[in-house]
C-alpha cells in the first residue's frame, strides 16, 4: 500500500519496553561478522525500525544490513546465541505489524540484498535476493515480455521477500493467484542457523510442501535469502473498462454475475462514492464523481477472447443497470484508470490526515450485505470510511479516515475496526485476505480458529522454527488469550 | 459436515489407515482402515468454489461441476482426498496451476482423534500459517482429510491438442501465449490450447501445429527435475519411451529411468519435526512418507 501524502496515526504506546542492546556484546559480533557501518544501535536509527507502515510501534535493540546468506546466517546464530529475538524486514511496508521488532529484537533488515541473481527467460523463472523490489523484477524481465503476477498497491516499494513472507496479493492476483502460486523455491536461513533449499525450480517435488507451508509464515519459519519466482507471459492484448453504478449492490451484482458467466477477468476492483470523489479530486480522470459505485474491470489475453469478453461484459453490466460504460481507448487512458484505483490511499489526504486501512474477505454474494453494514459501523462510531477493493475476490479493504486530533477519535476508530472484522468473519469471510494477521488480527485469530486448528498451526511453526525466536509472538494467541477476551497489545487497533 | 463419526472412527490409539477407491496407493497393508465421507455439499459456481467430502469419487465432482461450467484442478480418478494427499498435478499443471494451490479449507482428523479446520473458505486468505499446504502431498501422514473447500475454475469455451514434429521444442514452447499443457516425447511436441476457438486456431496456424486427437500415453514413472535440465536428461531416453512436461520439469518415464535427486538433508530434518509435531505416534498410515 502505498502511503502517499497520509500518514498512519502513531499511537503513543510502546509495545514493551528495549533492552539495553545498544553496543552489547550482540551489537559486537554482529560488527566483527558483518562490518562495522551495517550495524546501527543510535537512538535515531533504531528508532527508524521500530515499526512497519502499521500503526503498531515496538522497539529495536540492533538494526543491521546483510549482503548475503552467510551474513544472514551469522547474524541469526548471533540472535541465537543470544537468546535474543530476531526480525527479518524487508522495506517496511508491511500493514499488520508482521515486521515490528518487540522487546528490543534485532532487526535484519534484507534491502541490501537486492540483486537479481538469474533469469531463465525460456523455463519462465528467476532467482532474486529478497530485497529485490516488486516491480524492479517486472521491469528487468519486461524485455522478455514477462512480468512477476503479484502487484500490491505498494509494487514500487515492496519487497519480493516481504510479498513471500505475507502471501502477498494485488488486483491481478484474481486471475493469476497470490504469491504462493508463483513462489517455486526458497533458500532459507533456518532459525538453527542451518540454510535449507525448500521447493524446487520445477515446483512440485515429492515430500511435504515446506516451500507453500513458509510461504506466508510472516519471518516466523526462517528468513528468505534467495527467492525462485515464476515470471508470467504478458498478454498479447489488454483491455481496460469502467462502469458506475447507483448503487453499490448493482456493481457487486455485475461482479457476481461476471465470474457465474464463465470469465475470470484479469481484475476487478470496485470503489465507492466517497472514494471515487477524493480520488477525483486528486487525478482529475473524469471520473463519475455522483455515481455510488465505480467497477473497474480488466479483461487480458489473444485477441479474440478479449474482444469477446469485453462485449460479454459490458452486456453484464447494462442488465445491472450500469449508468455508463467507459473503455480505455489507450495505453495513456488505461494508465490514467489505474493510477486512479492506485493511488486512492494517497487520495485520502485530501478529506482527513489519517486512516485506517482494513483487509478482510468475504464470499463475493456477501458484499452487498457487508458492505452495508461497514456503512452502519462507521457511521455509528462517527468514522468516515471509503471503500476500494478487490471486487473479484471478496477482498474488502475498508479505509477509516479521521483526524487523530479529535478527541476519542482513536478509540472510535479501533471500535468500528474490530467490528468489521467481526461482521466479515461472520458473513463466511476471514480476517485477512493479503495483509497478514502480525500483531494486528493476533487476537482476533479465535474468531475464525478453535484451539485445536491454532494448535495446529503452532506445530507448522514448531517444526520451522526449534527455537522459538524467530519474530516471536507474532500470529498466533498465546494459548491464554485464545478464549473469549481477546487482549490487544498496546498500541495495535485490532 | 458432521464428522463425529469420522473422527470416532479414525480414533486415538492405534495404527490406521485411509483409503479411497485405492487408485493413488490405497490403504497400508495390514493395518486397520478407515474411508473419509462422500458426497458434495454445495457448489457455489458465483464464489468458484465447492464443498464435499474427501471421499466423494473426484470424477463425480467434475461430473457435478460441468453442469455449472467449471472444474478443478485434480487429476481424474480415485477420490478428492486420494488426489489431495498424493498431491501430485496432472498434465494441466502449466495452465491451471498445482493441485497445491486447489484446497481452500478442510476439516481433518488429527493423530490425537480430533477434527481441526485449517485454512479458510474464500479464494484468498492469508490467515495464519497454512496447514493446508503440509496436508496436500503429505500422503496422509499428519491428517485424514475428512471434507474439503476447493478453488474451481470455468471450463474454457473451446479445448484443443495440437502436435508437430520437432526437434526444437523449446521454440514451440516459447511462441505459445498460456498453454495448457507442452508435452514433448523426443519425437514430437503435444500442446492444448484453450480459450477463444479462434484465438486458438491462430496460435496453432502460426505455430505450425496440426490438430492431434490428444497427449501421448503416458508412462507409469514420474521424475521431478529441473525445467531447465529436461532436455539433457531426456537426451538419454529412448525418443518415444518419455513424455516431458516442458516448462514444468516433469518427466514421465519408467520408474527407474532417472535416478531419483537426494533429499537435502536440512529438508528430511524439517518433514520429521512435521511428522513429530503433527502424528508423535507414527499412528497415521504407518510406514509411509510424503
Amino acid at each position: 500500500m502505498t502511503a502517499a501524502s497520509a500518514t498512519p496515526a502513531t499511537p503513543t504506546h510502546r509495545v514493551s519496553g528495549a533492552l539495553t542492546a545498544a553496543d552489547g556484546p550482540v551489537a559486537a559480533a554482529l560488527r566483527s561478522a558483518l562490518s562495522d557501518d551495517r550495524v546501527r544501535t543510535t537512538a535515531t536509527e533504531l528508532g527508524l525500525y521500530r515499526r512497519d507502515a502499521s500503526n503498531i510501534e515496538g522497539s529495536a535493540g540492533v538494526v543491521c544490513f546483510p549482503t548475503s546468506t552467510d551474513e544472514v546466517r551469522a547474524a541469526v546464530r548471533i540472535a541465537v546465541d543470544h537468546g535474543m529475538p530476531f526480525v527479518a524486514r524487508g522495506s517496511g511496508t508491511g500493514l499488520a505489524g508482521g515486521a515490528t521488532p518487540l522487546g528490543g529484537a534485532l532487526v535484519i533488515t534484507l534491502t541490501k540484498m537486492n540483486r537479481i541473481l538469474s533469469v531463465d527467460p525460456v523455463n519462465r523463472l528467476a532467482w532474486v535476493e529478497p530485497g529485490v523490489l516488486n516491480l524492479d523484477l517486472t521491469r528487468a524481465v519486461a524485455a522478455h515480455g514477462l512480468h512477476f503476477a503479484p502487484d500490491p498497491s505498494s509494487q514500487q516499494s515492496c519487497s519480493i521477500g516481504g510479498n513471500l513472507a505475507n502471501n502477498s496479493g494485488g488486483p491481478h492476483c484474481l486471475a493469476d493467484g497470490v504469491t504462493s502460486a508463483h513462489v517455486l523455491a526458497a533458500e532459507v536461513v533456518m532459525p538453527d542457523g542451518d540454510v535449507v533449499v525448500l521447493g524446487s525450480e520445477g515446483g512440485e517435488p515429492d515430500g511435504y510442501d515446506l516451500r507453500g507451508a513458509f510461504v506466508g509464515s510472516e519471518g516466523m519459519c526462517g528468513i528468505a535469502t534467495r527467492i525462485c519466482v515464476r515470471l508470467t507471459q504478458n498478454p498479447p492484448d489488454v483491455r481496460t473498462m469502467l462502469f458506475d453504478f447507483d448503487t453499490v449492490d448493482e456493481g457487486a451484482q455485475t461482479v457476481s454475475a461476471i465470474i457465474a458467466a464463465g470469465m475470470v477477468p484479469a481484475a476487478l476492483e470496485m470503489m465507492d462514492q466517497l472514494c471515487v470523489q477524493a480520488v477525483e479530486a486528486y487525478i482529475h480522470a473524469g471520473l463519475p464523481t455522483d455515481a455510488a459505485a465505480l467497477l473497474l474491470v480488466e479483461v487480458a489475453g489473444p485477441v479474440h477472447g478479449v474482444a469477446d469478453e469485453l462485449e460479454r461484459i459490458v452486456a453484464i453490466a447494462r442488465e445491472h443497470r450500469c449508468r455508463s460504460v467507459r473503455v480505455a481507448q489507450d495505453e495513456a487512458e488505461r494508465a490514467l484508470i489505474w493510477k486512479g484505483r492506485k493511488t486512492a490511499f494517497g487520495a485520502v489526504a485530501r478529506i482527513k490526515p489519517n486512516y485506517y486501512l482494513h483487509d478482510t474477505v468475504v464470499p463475493r454474494r456477501a458484499l452487498p450485505d457487508v458492505l452495508r453494514q461497514v456503512y452502519e459501523i462507521a457511521e455509528r462510531h462517527g468514522i468516515l470510511v471509503m471503500n476500494v477493493f478487490h471486487a473479484g475476490d471478496g477482498n474488502l479493504h475498508p479505509l477509516l479516515v479521521f483526524d487523530k486530533r479529535e478527541p476519542g477519535v482513536l478509540e472510535r476508530v479501533h471500535a468500528a475496526g474490530e467490528e468489521i472484522v467481526r461482521v466479515s468473519v461472520a458473513a463466511g469471510g476471514v480476517l485477512s485476505g493479503e495483509h497478514g494477521i502480525g500483531l494486528e488480527k493476533r487476537d482476533l485469530m479465535p474468531l475464525m480458529f478453535a484451539p485445536a486448528d491454532l494448535a495446529a498451526q503452532a506445530a507448522l511453526r514448531a517444526a520451522f522454527d526449534t527455537t522459538g525466536l524467530a519474530n516471536p509472538t507474532k500470529v498466533l494467541p498465546s494459548p491464554a488469550s485464545c478464549g473469549d477476551s481477546h487482549e490487544v497489545p498496546e498500541g495495535a487497533w485490532i | 459436515m458432521d464428522l463425529t463419526a469420522f473422527a470416532a472412527e479414525v480414533g486415538t490409539d492405534d495404527p490406521v489407515t485411509i483409503a479411497g477407491l485405492g487408485t493413488r496407493d490405497g490403504a497400508v497393508a495390514g493395518v486397520r482402515c478407515v474411508s473419509a465421507p462422500s458426497g458434495i455439499e454445495w457448489i457455489q459456481a458465483d464464489e468458484m468454489t465447492v464443498s464435499c467430502g474427501a471421499g466423494t469419487p473426484v470424477d463425480e465432482l467434475s461430473a457435478a461441476l460441468a453442469e455449472v461450467g467449471q472444474r478443478t484442478v485434480l487429476p481424474a480418478g480415485g477420490t478428492v482426498g486420494g488426489a489431495l494427499a498424493v498431491g501430485r498435478s496432472g498434465i494441466r499443471r502449466l495452465g491451471d496451476g498445482a493441485v497445491r494451490d486447489v484446497l481452500l479449507q478442510t476439516h481433518y482428523v488429527g493423530a490425537d482423534g480430533v477434527v481441526v479446520k485449517a485454512g479458510g473458505p474464500t479464494v484468498k486468505n492469508v490467515s495464519g500459517f497454512d496447514v493446508c499446504r503440509l496436508l496436500v502431498g503429505s500422503q496422509g501422514t499428519i491428517g485424514f482429510l475428512g471434507d474439503v473447500i476447493l478453488r474451481t475454475r470455468p471450463i474454457a469455451p473451446h479445448s484443443a491438442w495440437f502436435t508437430a514434429a520437432t526437434d526444437d521444442p523449446m521454440a514451440v514452447f516459447a511462441a505459445v501465449h498460456r498453454p495448457v499443457a507442452v508435452l514433448w516425447d523426443g519425437i514430437s511436441v503435444h500442446v492444448l490450447l484453450e480459450g477463444h476457438h479462434l484465438d486458438v486456431a491462430e496460435q496453432a496456424t502460426r505455430t505450425g501445429l496440426v490438430a492431434s486427437d490428444g497427449p501421448p500415453t503416458l508412462p507409469g514413472g514420474r521424475h521431478a527435475v529441473r525445467p531447465a535440465d529436461v532436455l539433457a536428461v531426456t537426451s538419454g531416453l529412448r525418443p518415444g519411451a518419455f513424455v516431458a512436461e516442458l516448462g514444468m520439469g516433469i518427466v514421465r518415464a519408467d520408474a527407474d529411468a532417472i535416478p531419483p535427486t537426494p533429499v537435502d538433508p536440512g529438508v528430511a530434518a524439517i518433514s520429521r519435526r512435521v511428522k513429530e509435531g503433527f502424528d508423535p505416534t507414527g499412528r497415521l498410515n504407518p510406514g509411509r512418507t510424503a
